[in-house]
């Protein structure tokens, strides 16, 4: 969702008879697959155009209703706290948790991450993660904004070069249980990890132009 | 398959820009409330507030005092960091770079270069690319906002008239940041230089605008929030997450009016929701007719 529509970018739908286009789309191939993206707080407008950049027309998700019509879904970067709040006062976590247990495919980065764990520390007492992934992290763990920053990562299965990875308050994995796949790694810290259907980053894809792991889920599906 | 392996540490790099507007990217469609206490601190988090501004009077209070009001004392900023796990903002004064080393020092996560405090400088703000923490400063129109984003700011709020509970000035400065964005998208080359004369804001940036639509770091809503709806309206305006500073602590029950006011913000588009949150939630600040405002707080910064 972009507060302000490019000039470029018209929003005006397709009247019957209007000229066709004359150049093509710039994605040939629309994924027909309804991904959703958490939208209670954070950075879910950043997810939306990534996955928008894939050619993959995401959806909001505020609602039960929503959740429900969704084939995948992205738990973006944002306050832990605040979202795990939001997702009991919208109803969601509920239905949320009962498609988990239905091999919901999600990807969850940074705050997304916490939420899907096995365990939390430093987080809130009453802080329930799903338990999704069997990972156990330590809310904050690198420290506070000061402490943030970004480093070039390695990733099992990108082959074209390091992504960028963008920390913010990052949390820090702690353990990982044995049928986990850890996929890349800063200083022997696990900070990628995969376990059937859900992926769990501590870093922030969206933060970049670099789309390869927003990709390489929309083709896990 | 590419090798899995620790990264190359020469990469690794802090207080880059993407560093810094990446957590105000975070706060995004939350709210960030004024605490004066641990107590009020936790009553934010529990609310759900996304991060809290730690200072010793809210604006109401600085307004009603008087006098100078500066950097809050680090005994009191300690206290509130060690009471949440959420971000926790503080003030520097406009142009008092000292100020703000001593908050970064601190470990504070955002530094907020107010005007509710008395301005230290009234000609230069801080040089916030000198920094490591992130600044967010207020703006009235967008080339101040443009202005800030030149000397480093990593998100800019409508600076509203703090301490009225009046929204009436933060709906204006809103309008006009989001009226001009919209207006230089439509703009030619030639006008472009117009908007830069007229804006006094840099031109690369006002290009930037005219490709992107967007301004370059994320806009919040500060200034005389205190209702649900209040909050809604500013999101509905254009503005990616709210301030509120003494709307609730000035409120007859804290507690739940922080729970509407996030819940309003995260709903701010459904009206039943509103509706629903909005309920019996006693009565707000008092505030104040613009008129009757003898200090104008909007108008520091340069």
């Amino acid at each position: 969702m972009s507060a302000w529509p490019n000039a470029a970018g018209s929003t005006l739908a397709p009247e019957p008879g209007d000229a066709q286009p004359t150049t093509a789309p710039e994605v040939a191939t629309v994924d027909t697959r309804r991904i959703g993206v958490l939208a209670l707080q954070g950075a879910f407008a950043r997810h939306v155009e990534a996955l928008a950049r894939c050619g993959c027309d995401a959806v909001e998700v505020r609602t039960a209703e929503q959740l429900e019509n969704c084939d995948a879904l992205v738990l973006p970067g944002g306050e832990s706290t605040t979202m795990s709040m939001l997702l009991e006062r919208s109803g969601l976590r509920q239905p949320l948790a009962a498609r988990l247990g239905q091999g919901l495919p999600v990807f969850g980065t940074c705050a997304g991450m916490i939420l899907l764990a096995e365990s939390i520390s430093d987080g809130r007492p009453d802080q329930e993660p799903f338990r999704a992934i069997d990972i156990d992290v330590r809310r904050n763990g690198y420290g506070r904004q000061v402490d943030s920053f970004e480093a070039d990562i390695n990733v099992a299965g990108l082959d074209d070069g390091p992504f960028r990875a963008v920390f913010i308050r990052a949390p820090v994995v702690t353990r990982v249980g044995p049928s986990v796949d850890v996929l890349a790694e800063v200083d022997d810290d696990p900070v990628l990890c995969r376990m059937g259907s859900i992926t769990v980053a501590s870093f922030h894809p969206e933060l970049t132009d670099d789309d390869r792991l927003h990709r390489l889920f929309l083709q896990s599906l | 398959m590419a090798q899995t392996g620790s990264e190359n540490t020469s990469s690794r790099a802090d207080g880059t820009v993407r560093v810094k507007r990446g957590l105000a990217e975070m706060l995004k469609g939350g709210v960030i409330m004024d605490v004066v206490t641990p107590e009020q601190a936790k009553v934010a988090e529990d609310a759900g507030a996304t991060a809290v501004m730690a200072l010793e009077r809210v604006p109401a209070d600085i307004r009603k005092d008087g006098g100078v009001a500066r950097m809050s004392d680090p005994e009191m900023i300690e206290g509130i960091k060690e009471a949440v796990t959420i971000p926790v903002m503080a003030k520097a004064r406009i142009g008092h770079f000292v100020e703000a080393q001593i908050l970064q020092a601190l470990g504070v996560d955002y530094i907020d270069e107010s005007e509710v405090l008395t301005p230290a400088d009234e000609t230069h703000h801080i040089d916030k690319f000198a920094f490591t923490v992130p600044f967010v400063c207020g703006a009235t129109n967008l080339g101040e906002a443009l202005r800030r984003i030149s000397e480093g700011a990593c998100m800019i709020r409508s600076k509203g008239e703090a301490g009225t509970g009046n929204v009436v000035e933060a709906v204006r400065h809103l309008r006009s940041i989001v009226g001009d964005i919209r207006k230089i998208t439509q703009s030619d080359e030639a006008e472009l230089f117009q908007w830069a004369k007229t804006l006094q804001a840099p031109l690369p940036l006002i290009q930037e605008i005219a490709e992107t639509g967007k301004l370059q770091v994320p806009l919040f809503c500060a200034g005389g929030l205190a209702t649900p709806a209040d909050a809604a309206l500013a999101m509905q305006l254009g503005a990616e997450a709210v301030f509120v500073g003494s709307g609730i602590f000035k409120s007859d029950d804290p507690a739940p009016r922080a729970k509407a006011i996030v819940e309003a913000t995260t709903n701010y588009q459904d009206a039943e929701i509103l509706a629903k949150v909005s309920r019996g939630l006693g009565a707000p600040m008092t505030g104040i007719d613009m008129d009757d405002v003898d200090v104008r707080l909007a108008e520091r910064g340069w």
